[in-house]
């Protein structure tokens, strides 16, 4: 059990990293994105804006006081 | 062509970084622990991280491409801003530096005091200590090299960029026996999670069914957007460090 909990760890900490906000962030980005994609709508602006608002939002937590 | 050169210049970049983190790590343990143990150690690592990238590559070229991009552009977001938030948070002076002479050193005292203990000639510290530094270090090497590749369609040229950095690292390493301090590390770091973002940011776009005005030349779009919104976000954050250091000593 102590072996999967720290696999699981390794793949987590590789994967998401510090803040999990911006791994989950990513996944909203890319699925609004495909929605819009799917509904004709030019999506080449969606994940730079995406992107711009992830970092703010995860550096704005890890710079708090 | 703009694409080729962003995966060469990415997996080189990507590769010398990770390449500098492994060498100081194999230098402690060769120093304090025999260079035996540890050279076997980097050995078995390797031939790993060679099969990884040999079982995946090709099973990644089977998978459709639009299906490829989108996972791989979506994990490489994840890299590429894991990577961005700690460069940003260095650079604006939120997080310490990284300075391998430091870790070196802690390495060394760490391996120094560990237990001694021998099986069949190879000092098992040393061993572990070696194959660890270099498997993890490794492994993000690997999957940049297998993403970008595959996503290009181009395995062999990505493997071209990490093969450049492994002989440059291993024989600058070679050459002065010390971990290489002097690279440019904390900016080698920036310039990698600016990469990884744009590509990250590109190809989970195609990935998602969009499209980018002007095709692959739009990457230097994305890649000029990374890098003012990075700048952008140094100069808040070291604006408000120096307003809290202010408010700090104004209250002393």
């Amino acid at each position: 059990m102590k072996y999967v909990v720290s696999f699981g760890r390794f793949w987590w900490d590789f994967v998401v990293g510090d803040d999990w906000r911006a791994a989950a962030g990513v996944v909203l980005a890319i699925g609004a994105t495909a929605a819009l994609a799917a509904a004709g709508v030019a999506v080449w602006w969606t994940m730079p804006l995406a992107v711009a608002l992830v970092l703010y939002v995860t550096l704005r937590r890890a710079s708090a006081p | 062509m703009t694409a080729g050169v962003f995966l060469v210049l990415s997996a080189f970049l990507a590769s010398a970084v990770e390449m500098v983190e492994a060498l100081t790590i194999v230098l402690a343990s060769g120093i304090a622990r025999g260079w035996r143990s540890s050279l076997i150690g980097m050995a078995a690592a390797v031939l790993a991280l060679a099969v990884i990238v040999a079982a995946l590559g090709p099973a990644l070229t089977v998978v459709p491409l639009n299906a490829l991009r989108l996972v791989v552009g979506g994990l490489l977001l994840t890299f590429g801003l894991q990577w961005l938030r700690k460069a940003i948070l260095r650079a604006s002076g939120f997080k310490a530096l990284h300075d391998e002479d430091a870790i070196f050193a802690q390495e060394l005292e760490e391996a120094r005091t560990a237990e001694r203990l021998e099986r069949g000639g190879v000092d098992w510290y040393g061993f572990t200590l070696s194959f660890k530094g270099v498997l993890l270090e490794g492994l993000e090497v690997a999957f940049i090299v297998i993403t970008f590749g595959s996503t290009q369609g181009s395995i062999p040229l990505a493997a071209v960029g990490a093969a450049a950095a492994l002989v440059l690292v291993a024989g600058v390493g070679v050459a002065v026996r010390a971990p290489l301090a002097r690279v440019p590390e904390n900016t080698l770091k920036f310039a990698v999670g600016v990469m990884l973002t744009t590509f990250g940011i590109f190809w989970s776009t195609e990935g998602a069914g969009g499209s980018w005005p002007g095709s692959d030349a739009a990457l230097f779009g994305v890649l000029a957007f990374v890098i003012a919104l990075s700048a952008l976000l140094v100069a808040v954050l070291r604006r408000r460090k120096r307003e809290r250091f202010v408010a700090a000593g104004a209250r002393a």
